[in-house]
């Protein structure tokens, strides 16, 4: 079987089926291991093998899926091999920083006294650390847009509940331990509320249908409740 | 221009062409028809490209009515279709008359039938395809299951296209036989025991009810993972073995979630996902493992036999 491990470097190259391949570069979830699969994506965008039909990035992975019929899982999975063993020798991407209002609290935020609780730390207190923490976009799923945020201050790194809501808001801004989130669309949900954005993160209308991108870096800021209702207009 | 109008639209039946394959960075399964084989050859049937949306009808067909002449093919299971009281076959084309209605009913094999016509079912493409993403509301008619009433628009008439004359029947279905279902191994084959896997494949998997196109939900074989590790949530391939924490075996689906930590034993080759989208509650099947060799060689074969009918 096509394998390709490096002890140490938590490198490995394995099929995840006849149709795509696993790209592992890391271990855990850390600004480290998030910069080596950027710089694989990047690497790998750049030269695109004609039958890769998608590459999909996690935490410390990626999952890289072709079309069976137009090549061969060893010419794939040679090819990822050789991008790989350049990670170490590019400088990370440069990043794109997207700034997203949030309205905090009230209506909008209804598990924020909950987080304040837990954390032990005024609403104000949350609602601040959470704005002045400088997000990366790990990679996207659940649901179509939905950015897996981290690293959420510890302080306020309060778990998700034990039940989750039936529907979730669009916009909603949720935090779960140390990943921060906001859901695209109406979908069932567990992280907890702290406030919502009037911006449309997924809309398969634009040209870019999803807000946000992998690698993105995101920053949060606060506005009121009349800001939010005039941005939704 | 020419249309078919809903006159009853069955369980769920939903315009699917081959799906969007590039877009689960942004959280977007490929969605697509749950048996792209059958709607691959509907579309040759038509003198369709093999890419055409069609009508994906589930466990039980709808009534159709054409307000033109138009060319039809019906692939798949066999839905019990009939025209004016006279029985319409499936797998070869069918000329129907402005004013004609179509009547399908309920499967005689398996989960799906799928209805293609002559220039396709005219809908907006989103993100590139026509198909209907049923868990985001994304493609098709209004991203969403047809319902009476529903008035669709046939595209025009495509150029030069490769087409079939007629699809043996019996050749159709060995390559949609829901007795057996192949796969190679997954990621996190290594978690698992080789006599958890041997029982694996000795036992019958029956799928159960709440299985749909996200996920096929599994009794009768269980997997029991030999390390308890978190799983970092990664990349989920369409055909994915899932083991959840309790042993339980969910195929990943064409609307999957994109992402998952669960970890994922094996995956069903390219040339058996077709058999999946045949799959209906109740039924009974072995999983059975392959090299990717095998695997390879599958799929060849398929695809030797689609050009062979053309």
């Amino acid at each position: 079987m096509l394998a390709v491990k490096r002890p140490g470097m938590g490198l490995d190259i394995v099929p995840a089926s006849d149709h795509s391949i696993l790209v592992t570069l890391g271990q855990e979830i850390s600004a480290e291991v998030h910069a080596r699969v950027r710089k694989f994506c990047h690497l790998l965008t750049k030269d695109l093998h004609e039958a890769v039909l998608n590459v999909h990035p996690a935490y410390a992975s990626v999952l890289v899926t072709f079309e069976p019929r137009a090549a061969e899982l060893e010419e794939i999975g040679a090819h990822l091999a050789s991008l790989a063993g350049r990670v170490d020798e590019i400088e990370e991407p440069p990043a794109r920083t997207v700034r997203i209002p949030v309205c905090y609290g009230g209506e909008f935020g209804p598990d924020l006294e909950e987080v304040s609780r837990i954390c032990n730390l005024p609403a104000e207190e949350v609602v601040a650390r959470h704005v002045g923490g400088a997000y990366s976009v790990y990679f996207l799923g659940f649901a179509p847009g939905f950015a897996y945020l981290g690293n959420v201050d510890e302080e306020i790194a309060a778990p998700r509940r034990g039940e989750p809501r039936e529907t979730v808001p669009p916009g909603s801004v949720g935090i779960n331990g140390r990943q921060t989130g906001i859901y695209p669309l109406a979908t069932p949900g567990s992280w907890r509320l702290i406030g919502r954005t009037p911006v449309k993160i997924f809309d398969p209308q634009r040209e870019n249908p999803s807000l946000l991108a992998f690698g993105d870096r995101v920053q949060f800021f606060a506005i009121t409740e009349k800001e939010f209702r005039s941005q939704c207009r | 221009m020419p249309v078919i109008r809903v006159l009853a639209a069955g369980e769920q039946t939903t315009v699917q062409d081959l799906g969007r394959p590039g877009c689960a960075h942004m959280g977007v399964s490929a969605s697509g028809a749950a048996d792209p084989l059958s709607l691959r050859l509907g579309n040759l049937l038509v003198g369709n490209p093999e890419n055409t949306s069609s009508l994906e009808m589930t466990a039980t067909g709808g009534v159709f009515e054409f307000d033109s002449d138009s060319l039809i093919a019906l692939t798949g299971s066999d839905f019990q279709a009939s025209m004016d009281g006279v029985r319409v076959p499936c797998w070869v084309p069918v000329a129907v008359k402005a004013g004609q209605k179509l009547a399908l009913g309920r499967t005689r094999g398996g989960a799906r039938c799928y209805l293609s016509v002559h220039g396709g079912i005219e809908v907006p493409l989103a993100l590139g395809s026509a198909s209907t993403h049923l868990r985001t509301g994304l493609g098709g008619h209004e991203g969403r299951a047809l319902k009476e009433g529903d008035v669709l628009p046939i595209g025009a008439p495509p150029g030069q296209a490769r087409a079939v004359q007629q699809v043996h029947p019996q050749r159709a279905l060995r390559w949609l036989d829901t007795r057996a279902v192949r796969v190679t191994p997954g990621p996190q084959a290594y978690w698992f025991s080789s006599e958890s896997a041997e029982k694996l494949f000795r036992e019958a998997a029956i799928v159960l009810a709440d299985s749909d196109r996200m996920s096929i939900r599994l009794s009768g074989v269980r997997l029991q993972p030999l390390r308890r590790d978190e799983m970092l949530t990664e990349g989920v391939s369409c055909g994915a073995l899932q083991v959840t924490e309790e042993g339980k075996v969910v195929i990943s689906f064409v609307e999957h979630q994109t992402t998952g930590a669960y970890p994922k034993f094996a995956n069903v080759i390219t040339a058996d996902l077709p058999r999946l989208g045949q799959l209906k509650a109740g039924d009974a099947f072995r999983f059975q493992l392959v090299s990717f060799e095998e695997a390879r060689a599958i799929l060849r074969e398929q695809e030797a036999w689609i050009d062979s009918l053309v």
